[in-house]
């Protein structure tokens, strides 16, 4: 389960903001590790909502620093 | 009973010419390098642009927008007594009171216009248009002024980078007059009000513009594509008619953003005067589509498809045909 959530992400990633997929793991942080902007993470959030049907509002994106804080947040919130 | 009487107005409204001004001074990104926590790189991968115009002292709302208002007059090849309307979309008054669009008619030579102010924010002149070709077709006029101009520099603290890299002055103009073939299609307007926070200037700021860009950015390229269908859809045309995109320049990244959701052919020309113009909020459009007009880009019978959108927040957008 979190092994699709992880590889659908990695494809998201790949296509807003070029990053190689088995550089997408876990414990990689966006900004820091993937320089992944905060525009680039608004992108990213629609696209999860487009992919997963989970909705990341704002306030929410921003805690969510790593690769792993949004699979956990997606597993969470998914239906 | 007597009954009131209304006027006979035209079958359709175009736009009849196109006038700009831009500010002289030009602020690049290492200008703005020097005074705040930014860099050349950081600014045009975040927002697209290399440069702005700051307008100097003495290029005050009033003057650029008569310059502007001018060279549309020109183009239009009407005498100034033949406008019988003016309005001047702003959202950046040093004070409100008065509004600024009977002093620019006064200074062009157009007599006694109906002439106002119209603040929807970067949705200023597509607001506007709507004015201008509804007073048109109604007989209420018989050519409209339409005039954008911003000095944002004003109302944008000048060390915030989340703002300072991205505002900037100018004025824009077109001439609206009657036609057969309508040439600016309805508009698709509306407004998001419940985040009225996003753009706005408070007093807490000192009175300057704060904006929460995030939301924004979601806002725009996701809310507002269906606005450009609905526009196109409603003029009956589609992506494969548009030979010129000139959204509001805003931010580059929404600009290509909305450019590949919509499916344009090839040939369409996406307007990208934001990278030596800046954000010039309700003079943004004019401006854009003015510059690619003037470098040959875009010509005349032309099918352009614009969108204004921001402070409100509001949108709208139309179908043009170019003169």
């Amino acid at each position: 389960m979190s092994e699709d959530i992880q590889a659908g992400l990695a494809e998201i990633l790949e296509e807003v903001a070029g990053v190689a997929p088995a550089d997408a793991t876990p414990e990689k942080s966006f900004t820091e590790d993937l320089d992944v902007d905060s525009l680039s993470m608004v992108e990213i959030a629609t696209e999860v909502e487009n992919k997963f049907g989970v909705a990341i509002p704002d306030d929410e994106l921003a805690n969510i620093k790593t690769v792993g804080d949004a699979i956990t947040y997606i597993t969470n919130n998914r239906g | 009973m007597t009954a009131i009487q209304l006027k006979t107005g035209a079958p359709g409204a175009r736009i009849l010419g196109f006038g700009d001004y831009r500010p002289r001074r030009r602020v690049t990104n290492d200008e703005l390098s020097q005074v705040m926590d930014t860099n050349d790189e950081w600014i045009q991968s975040r927002v697209g642009i290399a440069e702005r115009r700051w307008a100097s002292d003495d290029e005050t709302l009033v003057e650029m927008a008569t310059a502007a208002g001018g060279k549309a007059l020109a183009a239009s090849g009407l005498a100034p007594d033949e406008v019988d309307m003016v309005v001047l979309a702003t959202a950046s008054l040093e004070y409100p009171i008065p509004g600024i669009g009977p002093q620019v008619a006064h200074r062009l030579g157009i007599p006694r216009p109906g002439a106002f102010d119209l603040n929807a924010g970067c949705a200023g002149f597509c607001y506007s248009l709507e004015m201008a070709s509804n007073a048109v077709r109604a007989g209420t006029a018989r050519n409209v002024l339409v005039v954008g101009a911003e000095r944002l520099s004003d109302v944008t603290d000048q060390t915030d980078r989340a703002t300072a890299v991205i505002f900037a002055d100018g004025a824009g103009a077109v001439v609206v007059g009657a036609s057969d073939e309508p040439g600016i299609g309805p508009v698709a307007w509306g407004s998001d009000g419940d985040q009225y926070s996003a753009i706005e200037m408070v007093a807490g700021n000192g009175g300057k513009m704060i904006m929460a860009g995030q939301a924004v950015y979601r806002w725009a390229t996701t809310k507002l594509t269906a606005a450009l269908e609905e526009a196109m859809a409603a003029a009956g045309v589609g992506p494969e008619d548009i030979d010129v995109f000139a959204p509001h320049q805003a931010n580059l990244r929404i600009i290509e953003s909305m450019h590949k959701r919509l499916g344009f052919p090839e040939r369409t020309v996406v307007a990208r005067d934001i990278v030596t113009t800046g954000n010039t909020s309700a003079a943004s459009i004019p401006l854009a589509l003015s510059a690619l007009l003037e470098s040959g880009q875009a010509k005349s019978g032309d099918l352009a498809l614009v969108l204004g959108y921001g402070a409100g927040l509001t949108f709208a957008g139309q179908v043009l045909r170019l003169p």
